[in-house]
């Protein structure tokens, strides 16, 4: 047995990490909170150059062909940086969702873009409040074109292609739409956390191209969702880390009542329950890394479980980390509202905590079922 | 990153699997899978030591000990698939977890040769029981304020005389050995006048009373020592460095890692699964799906918290402070846990007869148990502190007795008139 990731793995960690410290200093991630854009194009680029974002692509579609440990240990580092770039979107789930089911033209024509980044991808599933489930899909596809409305669709505004889920003669199927071709408006909309966009997308007869067999769109949305849910945990944890490493450092630093705040019980022990609900992340987090680069039979419910907890974590680590700062925490000028913004965000991408932990229990039940 | 155990693992598990497959007492095996939480499932002490006695011929009472001391010889690793394999069978092995995790490794640390070479195989077969005496009523978290006093006989024998009073140890009653704690110079700060001992529980002047816990059990006592006498001998470490003995006991408790602390998850989604409501079964409402995939979250990262701690020790390194967060963890779930079960129980949660109760009354015994859990071997509180102190760099609490002469630290938490 050994539950751990290698040191070339580990190697590779320090690289990404390296690469970030020196190419996304937080002054960059503000630069997308403060601007007009909603990525940072020149960090996006170099991520594709370095090799990270096709770390998990086969070297046949233009990727490094290394593995999907390789690529949690890459978002690991990217949520600890809060890169404000659209890896989620383009790599978790336009990427995963192609090599699960895209045909071979469909992944020769996108995969080697993705992965150099030279395209970024967009995952459009829900259409509007609420939970979003295989009846809340309206959008619809005859003859090859697809009318309807997406909102909200991360990185929609940037991107040049999009996985969409809508209904060909009554059944739900996940289609390939080329967002710069005819038939499709996009609009950027404010959102809690403007260093990961958010649009919405109108498609009025836009040419779409089915991915997979007709009437599998949405068990392939959740099979897609699944293994992101496993790199987005990683990044909630690498977010959970740098915000407990954050509210631990200014604990040591700022004195109050002629002694360092950090001394005081109620900090300390706060500090201690986050990394308690860091670490029980990570471990969940690993677990999930094992099922994704296996393709085990638990791996729904190891990413329901990564998910959960590391959603709780991030949202822990995120909101006290401003307590302990104080009033400093909220300003505008300190780091601590860009966790909190992004912890909050992300878990609400792929479905929120309540969406997953129902899946959980199903996945759970299934399994029992199934043992007994 | 991987599961599978390599070729020697998997020989070793099925070498394992067969000996406890022609060994194991079968005839105990569903009372030992339904025994409720801290319970021993009805199974007396001669059941645990007839189990003790047959894996210590064996090697697997203490798997990883060196053999000469009555050990297995065994890996880390083979220790933890030993633990694997025992299955419902450790219950049995409840009576010996503090000689075994705690007294034992003490033992091995800092007695002499010929004292290893005669105590630890007894203590590995269960033919001793031992006990921890450390905790005094004036000094819990705080063990190093202890009182109990070792002073030296002007006999010129060398040998100790003890007087004083334990509290909260467990199994006393059942003891045959006991490691102890006490002061020998109370001139010195607190930490700096303490010596380790120890001793025989028959020795003259050793009395032992139970105390009836909060759940109706007795399972710890009180243990009044009058005029005890050790002979120098059974010192474990100099004069005056107990304070450092002790932590080799108190370390080796968080080293017997991987054996996985139970948090109920199991249980309470079984009873989930089956309990009817008007809607159908308990698991299928909405809020009920939220707590426990609350509860199947940190049951998980607990479970593989133990997997890297395990990965960690198979290659020689030593595992991360991450296993300090273990029965911080599962304590407080477990109490949380046991009341959300009977709540969903409605009116009838409140019964805790077996025959009578859902469940068996298991989460009503947990009920009772649990708070216990968030005390004993480091309160919550002082786990916290560890955490923040040893994991997070931060600063130590204040301590206004720390380099105080031990006869001048003021003993009432109330001002004098
Ligand atoms: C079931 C059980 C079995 C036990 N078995 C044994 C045994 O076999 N041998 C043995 O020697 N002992 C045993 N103990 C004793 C146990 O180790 C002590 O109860 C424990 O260390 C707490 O000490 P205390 O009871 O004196 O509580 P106190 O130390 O008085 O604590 C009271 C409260 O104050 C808090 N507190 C204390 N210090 C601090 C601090 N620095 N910061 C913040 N809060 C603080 C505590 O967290 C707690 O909430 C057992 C206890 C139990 C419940």
């Amino acid at each position: 047995m050994n539950f751990d990731f290698s040191p070339e793995q580990k190697q590779l960690r320090d690289q990404a990490r390296r690469f970030l410290a020196d190419k996304c200093p937080p002054a960059a991630v503000r630069a997308v909170l403060e601007g007009s854009h909603t990525h940072d194009a020149a960090l996006w680029r170099g991520l594709g150059e370095m090799g990270f974002l096709g770390a998990a692509i086969p070297e046949e579609y233009g990727g490094v062909g290394l593995g999907h440990l390789e690529l949690c240990v890459i978002a690991e580092e990217i949520g600890r940086a809060l890169a404000p770039v659209p890896i989620a979107s383009s790599i978790y789930l336009t990427a995963e969702a192609l090599m699960l089911a895209g045909g071979e033209a469909q992944k020769q024509a996108w995969l080697p873009k993705l992965a150099s980044g030279e395209a970024i991808g967009a995952f459009a599933l829900g259409e509007g409040v609420g939970r979003v489930t295989e009846a809340s899909i309206r959008a619809t596809v005859s003859g090859g074109k697809l009318s309807g409305r997406k909102a909200p669709v991360a990185d929609g505004e940037i991107a040049d292609v999009a996985v969409v889920a809508a209904r060909e003669g009554g059944k739900v199927s996940l289609f390939l739409v080329d967002l710069n071709g005819p038939g499709v408006t996009r609009e950027t909309v404010t959102s809690i956390d403007p260093t990961r966009g958010q649009a919405v997308l109108v498609f009025a007869d836009a040419p779409a191209e089915r991915i997979g067999a007709v009437g599998d769109g949405w068990r392939l949305a959740s099979e897609v969702m699944d293994r992101a849910a496993i790199l987005m945990a990683f990044e909630q944890v690498g977010g959970a880390d740098r915000a407990l490493e954050m509210g631990r450092d200014y604990a040591l630093e700022r004195m109050a009542f002629g002694r360092q705040i950090g001394s005081f019980q109620a900090i300390k022990h706060m500090l201690a329950d986050m990394y308690v609900a860091a670490t029980l992340a990570r471990s969940n987090a690993f677990y999930g890394a094992w099922a994704l680069s296996t393709n085990a039979a638990e791996l729904p419910v190891a990413a329901a479980t990564a998910r959960v907890s590391a959603t709780e974590a991030f949202q822990l680590c995120a909101k006290n980390n401003i307590q302990v700062h104080g009033g400093m925490g909220f300003t505008w000028a300190f780091d601590c509202h860009l966790f909190y913004r992004r912890s909050n965000a992300l878990a609400l991408a792929l479905g929120s905590k309540s969406t997953w932990e129902d899946l959980l229990i199903d996945r759970l039940r299934q399994r029992n079922e199934a043992a007994a | 990153m991987n599961f599978d155990d390599t070729a020697e693992e998997a020989a070793f598990r099925t070498k394992v699997r067969s000996w406890i497959d022609e060994n194991a007492p079968k005839h105990l095996e569903a009372q030992l899978r339904r025994a409720g939480f801290a319970s021993s499932g009805g199974t007396t002490i001669e059941d645990s030591k007839a189990w003790q006695k047959k894996k210590y011929d064996a090697g697997y009472a203490c798997p990883s000990w060196p053999k000469e001391y009555g050990g297995g010889g065994l890996s880390p690793i083979e220790r933890v698939i030993w633990s694997q394999e025992e299955g419902p069978y450790a219950v049995l092995s409840g009576l010996f977890t503090i000689g075994v995790g705690m007294c034992g490794p003490t033992v091995m640390a800092w007695a002499s040769e010929e004292q290893k070479r005669d105590l630890l195989p007894k203590l590995a077969s269960g033919e001793h029981v031992w006990c921890q005496l450390f905790s005094e009523p004036a000094s819990g978290s705080d063990l190093a304020g202890l009182r109990t006093r070792a002073e030296r006989t002007t006999d010129g024998s060398g040998d100790w005389i003890i007087n004083g009073q334990k509290i909260w140890t467990s199994g006393a009653h059942r003891s045959d050995y006991g490691i102890l704690i006490t002061r020998t110079d109370p001139t010195l700060p607190k930490h700096k006048g303490l010596t380790m001992f120890f001793l025989s529980m028959k020795s003259p002047g050793v009395e032992v009373r139970p105390i009836k816990q909060a759940n109706g059990d007795s399972a710890f006592n009180e243990v009044y020592f009058t005029d005890v006498r050790i002979p120098d001998s059974q010192r474990l470490g100099a004069v005056n460095q107990g304070w450092e003995v002790s932590l080799t006991t108190l370390m080796n408790e968080r080293l017997s890692i991987g054996s996985g602390m139970p948090t109920g998850f199991p249980e309470l989604f079984d009873f989930c699964m089956n309990l009817q409501t008007e809607d159908g079964p308990a698991v299928n409402d909405r809020a009920v799906r939220s707590r426990l995939a609350g509860y199947a979250a940190k049951a998980s990262g607990l479970k593989y918290t133990g997997m890297r701690a395990i990965s960690a020790l198979s290659k020689g390194e030593t595992p991360g402070p991450e296993n300090s967060i273990g029965k911080l963890v599962a304590g407080a779930m477990m109490q949380d846990l046991a009341m959300y079960a009977l709540d969903l129980q409605g009116e009838a949660g409140v019964l805790a007869d077996p025959a009578q109760a859902a469940a068996g009354a298991r989460f009503q015994a947990m009920l009772l148990r649990s708070p216990a859990t968030r005390v004993e071997g480091g309160t919550d509180e002082v786990l916290r502190n560890i955490i923040a102190e040893r994991v997070l760099g931060l600063p130590g609490d204040i301590r206004v007795d720390k380099d105080v002469p031990f006869k001048d630290i003021p003993t009432s938490g109330r001002a004098k008139a």
